[in-house]
């Protein structure tokens, strides 16, 4: 018996991770469905637009803009130690385009839109909201958690896309104003250098992770326990969800996109 | 016509509902009426189906809640919730509205807002609070935006969880007296939980007490004073020592 408890605890464990593994799928497949069924509400999808999308713009201008000029900083030096500090532009394009532009933007969804999310849907679901919703004849995964998963699958991709701009121009003006680039060459080398299936993993990944943010927001709001206590936690469970899973997806597309 | 048959709830280990058996008749004002905590609420959270019962069936004119379109079942009802539940991001008419702004009874928008306001109106509202938002009013004044949604669509099934608490005696006499124009005038089927045993004479038509998980008595209102049960008597008169401990 006693030789047994850990391999219980163990398997108790496992199963317990399954079972939620297999929830939060089943809650994946309902909300892509209830996305593409009616009734469609266009208001809480212009306000989804709204909240995660334009809202976001000046948190992930801001993590791009810094991310991209230390990352110029780091490979001039450490470029310098092989004689290779020309290679600025291209790695700075690469690593803003198809790995940093994407995870940092995530990242900060998770941070930003994803807590906003489980905080406001728990707080609905504690005090009745939810409740008054199913009997006002109107189905929460079609009112509050499509709109939202919708937004973020669409609205990421364009903010990564954005994250992806500044952060290159973060690493050009510092190139450029400190460390003697050439400007003209810069953008040059930038352009000619990065390739459309680059472009193209980063906006997939950026649709991934909007998704993965949205969704897990909408899951543990939804699943929240009862009182403020509840809220709390399904709130802080949305953010390192969403945190992991973004960095996971990131690291299976990354493995797909470099396998094609 | 509500029927409820050998209806069991448990949260974990906590046994809330232990076999309730109750029929609400067509047409007629039911109070329920027990101790905090008894499971008042989380009964009609069962009929709406909003809660699933552990053991026991209930149907409405027959037909188990369960089975067939829950959207079409739920569009004849309307509920009160005991905390009101109103949507903070919404303003009060569009809460009050928010059936007849989306799905199958879907209007123009100013008809919706019309009507808002006139059910408003007679949960003692002034059209001004229309364009407030619901954390700005007080309690008492949620409240009333909870019940004039829940009327707001005319439903033929009107459930009221506590629609006085919180409210002044005049305005609690204005809600008694609207809960039973509801029923005798519109001729819906309503059932009220409260604690006010005023509220209970001017709404009722019959009473149901709860206790321990059952229907410990119920009856024409018209009996409730002379029926024998000490449980009743208890609550009725609101006396500290009797058969229900005061601590639950
Ligand atoms: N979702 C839930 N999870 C766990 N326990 C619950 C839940 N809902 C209700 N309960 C428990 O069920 C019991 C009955 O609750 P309910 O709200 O029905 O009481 P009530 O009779 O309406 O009381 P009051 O008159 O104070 O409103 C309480 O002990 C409560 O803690
Ligand atoms: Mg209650």
């Amino acid at each position: 018996m006693r030789a047994a408890l850990p391999l219980a605890l163990i398997g108790r464990a496992v199963l317990r991770g399954l079972g939620s593994a297999g929830r939060v799928a089943i809650f994946a497949g309902s909300a892509l469905a209830h996305i593409l069924r009616p009734p469609l509400y266009p208001r809480e999808f212009a306000i989804a637009l709204l909240n995660i999308g334009w809202l976001s713009l000046p948190v992930v201008g801001l993590t791009a803009i810094f991310t991209g000029a230390a990352l110029a900083l780091q490979i001039y030096s450490g470029g310098a130690r092989f004689s290779a500090e020309a290679v600025v532009p291209q790695i700075v394009a690469i690593g803003m385009v198809r790995e940093l532009g994407p995870v940092l933007v995530g990242l900060m969804i998770a941070a930003r839109v994803t807590s906003s999310i489980a905080a406001e849907i728990a707080t609905m679901k504690v005090t009745e909201q939810i409740d008054a919703l199913v009997t006002l004849s109107t189905r929460p995964m079609s009112y509050l958690v499509a709109p939202r998963v919708l937004a973020g699958l669409l609205t990421v991709p364009l903010l990564v896309a954005c994250g992806d701009v500044i952060g290159i121009l973060g690493g050009y003006l510092v190139a450029t104003k400190s460390l003697g680039f050439n400007a003209a060459a810069y953008l040059v080398n930038t352009l000619d250098f990065l390739e459309p299936l680059d472009i193209v993993s980063s906006l997939v990944k950026g649709a991934a992770f909007g998704g993965i943010a949205a969704l897990m927001g909408c899951y543990f709001g939804m699943h929240s326990g009862r009182g403020a206590q509840g809220v709390g936690r399904a709130t802080k469970a949305s953010v390192e969800a969403a945190a992991v899973l973004i960095l996971a997806a990131n690291f299976v597309l990354t493995g797909v996109f470099f396998s094609l | 016509m509500i029927r409820l048959d050998g209806v069991h709830k448990s949260f974990a280990a906590r046994q809330v509902l232990r076999g309730v058996d109750l029929d609400v008749a067509q047409g007629s004002s039911m109070v329920i009426i027990g101790g905090s905590g008894t499971g008042k609420s989380v009964l009609l959270k069962c009929i709406l189906g909003l809660v699933e019962p552990d053991a026991g069936r209930i149907t409405v004119d027959g037909r188990d809640v369960h089975d067939g379109d829950h959207d079409a079942f739920l569009a004849r009802f309307g509920m009160l919730f005991q905390g009101a539940a109103l949507f903070d991001s919404l303003p009060v008419w569009q809460n009050v509205a928010f059936r007849l702004l989306r799905g199958r009874l879907k209007r123009p928008k100013a008809d919706a807002r019309a009507i808002a306001i006139d059910k408003l109106r007679r949960v003692g509202l002034s059209a001004d609070v229309a364009d407030a938002f619901p954390a700005e009013l007080s309690g008492g004044m949620q409240k009333r935006v909870g019940l004039a949604r829940a009327i707001a669509a005319d439903p033929a099934i009107i459930f009221f969880d506590e629609p006085t608490t919180g409210l002044d005696p005049i305005m609690a006499g204005v809600i008694n007296d609207l809960i039973r124009e509801i029923v005798t005038e519109m001729g819906a089927t309503a059932i009220t939980i409260t604690h006010d045993m005023t509220s209970v004479r001017a709404i009722a038509d019959s009473v149901a007490m709860l206790h321990e998980g059952t229907i410990k008595w119920t009856g024409p209102i018209d009996r409730m004073d002379a029926a024998p049960d000490p449980c009743l008597q208890q609550f009725i008169h609101g006396r500290a020592s009797g058969p229900i401990a005061a601590l639950r």
